[in-house]
């Protein structure tokens, strides 16, 4: 894998609240992870009150919490409209919709998010390559969280 | 018991009831929408999930939404709080269906209370006193219903059966008036609530709120934790609430409280409710019953001891219920006062940065606010920011303390109405106890 490749990774990952990023290309597949190697639940912190504010960070479940993405990530990424499961292939036996790199047009179909019992189709909202997939397959997704970068 | 709680409000009440939940061990789930995100009670939860843009319809009213964050994060059971999906029985209904648990009454019981008409049908079979009235819907028969109005006598109020809370209402003094009136309220009604159907009352020209506190465990046991005087109101909006209902003679109080227990055994209700009278000239008349937890329920929590909203999830879980009625000893007096982020003058909503938030303590002061230093007011939603509760052994010393409590509180940045509580716990007639429900409106047009 390009090494260049790997380092933007690493820059998205850092300038976000992303645990974890992994990409396939083909034969080939990267993981990183912020701090320790395993996906756990990151322990309840708690900064010092300003003020009268009490200001805890609250322990997101895997996978339930809004990564925040950078600007430009952001504005790349295609958000989910709902709360549900994320699925990247259109049933578990088939292959993903879409991998990275891969180049989609505006309306194609990227991902699925289920919601009680209902696969609701996501369509990329613009033309690009796939940069990024942000959330595993099988994972709860929240409302306007981004799903997959389409540079 | 219940092993992880949904959360489905926000504000005020999503931290109450995230207290209860963590009180009791029970993992907690916040949903919020994406202008909510910096609420307290979202930085504290176990969990939290953004279920929509700002809009209520999207977010907090969504039911699809809400119910795929149960399921995301294998809820047990949602707390819908008040206001928003908390009195409504298809959520009630779909959440049930879905297998999960809706922390409080059954859908049928939602309906049965919802429609005022057949809410007043079964207070009467079980003996509630209720206004004297059409009982029962009214008809195309206009000299039916011409006869009911002379029998109850003027004035008198029609009332939109799916309306509530002072909504789909219009007096009429004068026969010559009534059938007009009840064509326009009907009309109103049908376009507010999908309903047109109307009764009549009795209008009550001097009455004071007030309000019982019921808890049932769903098996037909049912207990009350005493009264609540919630007289002092702005457009149907209550301002100040209090408990015990201040003047009432006890053997009143009690039989009346009597009947509220014997309907709820009746319909095997099942957690927490409040059933709402007007109350003149030492006669109660049911007016309606709410199914849910109430704003002002920490007013009842501190006369009584009891922790509603415990006591909520734990019904809820299948316990039974944690007191008998003998158990229950009303001691003292509370007052609540509810803050809310709106302008003095116009009662406009003021959202906006809360640039420097302190809430006044010490003993007998408790306050139920989601507010700190910085956080943002947001525009979408009820403007209430706060609830000033404040207790003591007699009226008196309550009222003087919640006087104390109100200047020591500060919040810099946005409007409130804390200056209009501040002269309300001065006022002379308010001190003296038992006015009724128009006194505010009266006492604000001077």
């Amino acid at each position: 894998m390009d090494i260049r490749k790997v380092k933007k990774l690493i820059e998205l990952l850092e300038a976000s609240d992303i645990a974890e990023i992994e990409i396939k290309e083909g034969e080939e597949s990267v993981r990183i992870s912020r701090g320790s190697s395993s996906v756990q639940p990151q322990a309840v912190t708690y900064q010092m009150p300003q003020a009268a504010a009490p200001a805890p960070a609250a322990a997101p479940a895997a996978g339930a919490s809004t990564p925040s993405a950078t600007p430009a990530a952001s504005a790349n990424a295609v958000k989910s409209p709902m709360v549900g499961t994320f699925y990247s292939s259109p049933s578990p036996s088939s292959p993903p919709f879409v991998e990275v790199g891969k180049h989609v047009k505006a309306g194609d179909v990227i991902c699925i998010v289920e919601a009680m019992k209902m696969m609701n189709q996501i369509e990329a909202d613009h033309a690009g390559i796939v940069e990024a997939i942000l959330v595993n397959d099988g994972e709860p997704v929240e409302f306007d969280q981004p799903l997959i970068v389409i540079a | 018991m219940l092993k992880k709680v949904l959360i489905a409000n926000r504000g005020e009440i999503a931290l109450r009831v995230l207290r209860a939940c963590k009180q009791l061990g029970i993992k907690t789930v916040a949903v919020h929408s994406t202008a909510d995100k910096d609420l307290m009670h979202v930085r504290l939860a176990d969990e939290s999930v953004c279920i929509g843009p700002p809009s209520p319809t999207e977010s907090y009213l969504n039911i699809p939404s809400i119910i795929s964050a149960m399921e995301v994060t294998e809820a047990d059971a949602v707390h819908p709080g008040y206001g928003f999906l908390s009195e409504n029985a298809d959520f009630a209904e779909q959440v049930e269906n879905s297998g999960f648990t809706f922390i409080g009454p059954t859908a049928e019981t939602i309906r049965m209370m919802g429609d005022k008409v057949s809410a007043i049908k079964v207070m009467i079979e079980a003996g509630v006193p209720t206004v004297p009235g059409s009982n029962g819907p009214l008809d195309n028969d206009d000299a039916r219903t011409l006869q009911i109005a002379r029998d109850i006598g003027y004035p008198v109020i029609i009332k939109a059966a799916a309306g509530g809370g002072g909504r789909g209402m219009r007096v009429v003094y004068d026969e010559a008036d009534l059938l007009s009136s009840i064509h326009v309220t009907q009309t109103e009604a049908q376009s507010f609530f999908g309903s047109g159907i109307c009764y009549l009352e009795k209008y009550l020209e001097n009455p004071r709120h007030v309000e019982i506190q019921v808890l049932g465990d769903g098996q037909g046991n049912a207990i009350h934790l005493g009264d609540r005087d919630c007289s002092l109101q702005r457009r149907h909006q209550k301002v100040i609430e209090e408990a015990p209902a201040p003047g009432i003679p006890d053997p009143i109080r009690a039989e009346v409280a009597a009947t509220c227990i014997r309907a709820c055994e009746q319909i095997k209700y099942r957690g927490a409710g409040t059933l709402e009278f007007l109350y003149q000239d030492e006669r109660f008349y049911f007016i309606e019953m709410n199914t849910r937890v109430q704003v002002e329920h920490p007013v009842t929590e501190q006369v009584s001891g009891v922790d509603i909203v415990r006591e909520q999830l734990l019904i809820a879980g299948g316990s039974p219920l944690s007191y008998k009625q003998s158990d229950i000893v009303i001691k003292g007096h509370s007052f609540e006062c509810r803050i809310n982020a709106e302008d003095p003058a116009t009662f406009l909503p003021s959202p906006g940065k809360v640039t420097m938030f302190h809430a006044p303590g010490g003993n007998g002061v408790r306050v139920d606010s989601h507010l700190y230093s910085g956080y943002t007011v947001p525009p979408f939603y009820d403007s209430l920011i706060a609830k000033v509760i404040c207790s003591a052994d007699t009226r008196e010393e309550a009222l003087k303390r919640m006087e104390i409590a109100l200047e020591e509180m500060l919040i810099d940045g946005i409007s409130s109405n804390i200056a209009l509580h501040k002269d309300l716990a001065r006022d002379n007639e308010f001190k003296k106890g038992g006015v009724n429900i128009h006194y505010l409106e009266k006492k604000l047009k001077l």
